[in-house]
């Protein structure tokens, strides 16, 4: 594989950049693989990376019913954080942050990571206290969490509304300090290139249309390219989770619905980190190119549809503007959504399940894109060693039947509430 | 945006509905042993079905009262909506 660096840059610009080598081949499926992880996503294409790289296991294929990149992770609004109360998330999404600290390193890719700190606002005496305790949990696992007061937050985003007759006047906030974003498109190539080069098959616009178990056991599965065999399948596909679950006769704890984000013009450097607002669903960043990066609620009802309705972009930006009324003269440039895989308790799943040699990777609900990384690192452990690592074995598919729930925001089985 | 035809009230646009899930799921008979798949299902697995789906909205702005609807999650088309104690 072709090393990027200033030098080869310098090199391919004496030939016009003609003569590139292929960041990904696009291979026709072997008869059988190893492992064959379904969704060509970040945490599928990280999967893929880290079965090749940690394990060894090269005999791999990813299987995508489009192209690698065009989902999720193509369309999130690219946060990285750790700022979990729970044991469990927090140590999973702090080893995560030391994978995105050496990511662009490693992958030899420029993706991007800028850690500029992520503000959860406060709105009440009862909200600071709340902050107050999720923070002192953050600590405790070993994660930077500072507790601000509103002259602090003010220092971070004078252009809030700081005024005393706003509905929700801000007290303080939360801080992550090492939080941040990163170039989400770069994540999805970077992982593909790299576990390309160790000899796994991206295999794109290639659907999966059956699975085929004997006596319990995964054997293979079978696409819109042919059947494919393979002694382990992964399942990283997010959104659709919920319709492969039906070919295999299993009902998940996940309901799939729609978020949305939007853009707007691109101005001036205007905004450091990350926003959100604690008394709304709405948060915020500025790109590298000076868009306004914003999202917030669900659209509020079960969606497979990878766009979004008009009233809960309205709703969103109304809670943008109590916040910050500078974002009246913006002009939107896009909206999107995607399709979530909403947990019932808000949490994550990495898991075996009941099939022996098939493997689940789920429930992200809309925080998949920051834990990339990590999801891949376990994903990849609990395929190779066919049990979960320490890091995810509290993110079991079975704590919902036996009562211990990672939930983190503590609303119940309303997922579209969420 | 989208209209939801209220049993009770005609049609009226999204903003005046809350959302409550999918209408398929029941709850356990109390007067029997209900073992703990059963009670599994009922509060946490969902099928999610991509494609026509019996949910439950709530008039929440209007009449309030709950109702069924029968609503394709792709599409978002909606074909039929119900009061509680119809068929749909």
């Amino acid at each position: 594989m072709q090393k990027y660096s200033v030098f080869s840059l310098i090199k391919n610009a004496f030939s016009d950049h003609m003569n590139w080598e292929v960041a990904w081949k696009d291979p026709t499926p072997k008869k059988e693989y190893d492992v064959i992880i379904i969704g060509g996503g970040g945490h599928g294409l990280a999967t893929a990376y880290y079965l090749a790289k940690e394990h060894k296991i090269t005999n791999v294929a990813i299987i995508e019913k489009g192209w690698i990149g065009g989902g999720n992770v193509g369309r999130n609004t690219t946060i990285i954080r750790s700022n979990f109360m729970y044991d469990a998330n927090g140590r999973f999404n702090e080893f995560g942050m030391d994978l995105w600290r050496n990511l662009s390193q490693e992958l030899n890719f420029n993706v991007m990571f800028s850690p500029r700190g992520i503000i959860n606002l406060a709105h009440s005496d009862a909200q600071m206290n709340a902050y107050a305790r999720r923070g002192n949990s953050m600590r405790l696992n070993g994660i930077d969490a500072v507790l601000l007061g509103r002259e602090e937050v003010k220092k971070y985003i004078p252009m809030a509304d700081f005024s005393d007759d706003v509905r929700f006047p801000i007290f303080g906030g939360l801080m992550q300090p090492s939080a941040g974003t990163a170039r989400h498109d770069a994540v999805a190539w970077g992982y593909a290139r790299q576990a390309d080069s160790m000899g796994v098959d991206i295999i794109q616009h290639c659907e999966v249309e059956g699975f085929n178990i004997t006596n319990g056991k995964i054997t293979g599965v079978r696409t819109s390219k042919g059947e494919i065999k393979a002694k382990k399948v992964g399942l990283c596909v997010a959104g659709s989770t919920n319709i492969l679950a039906e070919k295999l006769n299993m009902t998940l704890p996940i309901e799939t619905h729609c978020l949305q984000a939007c853009v707007s013009e691109p101005v001036k450097p205007l905004l450091d980190g990350v926003v959100t607002f604690g008394a709304g669903h709405f948060y915020i960043s500025q790109s590298d190119k000076g868009e306004m990066v914003m999202g917030g609620d669900l659209d509020g009802y079960n969606s497979y549809a990878q766009r979004g309705n008009l009233p809960t972009i309205q709703h969103v930006l109304t809670g943008g503007l109590a916040l910050f009324p500078f974002l009246s003269r913006l002009k939107m440039l896009r909206t999107w959504g995607g399709i979530m895989d909403m947990s019932m308790d808000g949490s994550p799943i990495i898991d075996k399940t009941h099939i022996d040699g098939l493997y689940l990777n789920c429930g992200w609900c809309y925080g998949g894109f920051k834990s990339t990384p990590v999801s891949g690192w376990t994903f990849a452990h609990t395929i190779a060693q066919d049990k979960p690592h320490e890091l995810n074995s509290e993110l079991s598919l079975n704590r919902f039947s036996t009562g211990y729930l990672l939930d983190e925001k503590g609303i119940g089985t309303k997922t579209w509430i969420g | 945006m989208l209209y939801i035809k209220c049993p009770f009230c005609g049609m009226r646009s999204q903003n005046e509905f809350a959302y409550g899930g999918d209408a398929s799921v029941k709850r356990p008979e109390l007067n029997k042993d209900v073992s703990d798949k059963e009670w599994d299902d009922f509060v946490y697995n969902r099928k999610s079905l991509r494609g026509k789906h019996i949910e439950l909205w709530h008039h929440v702005s209007g009449c309030r009262q709950w109702f069924k609807a029968q609503r394709d999650t792709a599409t978002h088309e909606i074909f039929k909506t119900a009061m509680m104690n119809e068929e749909i």
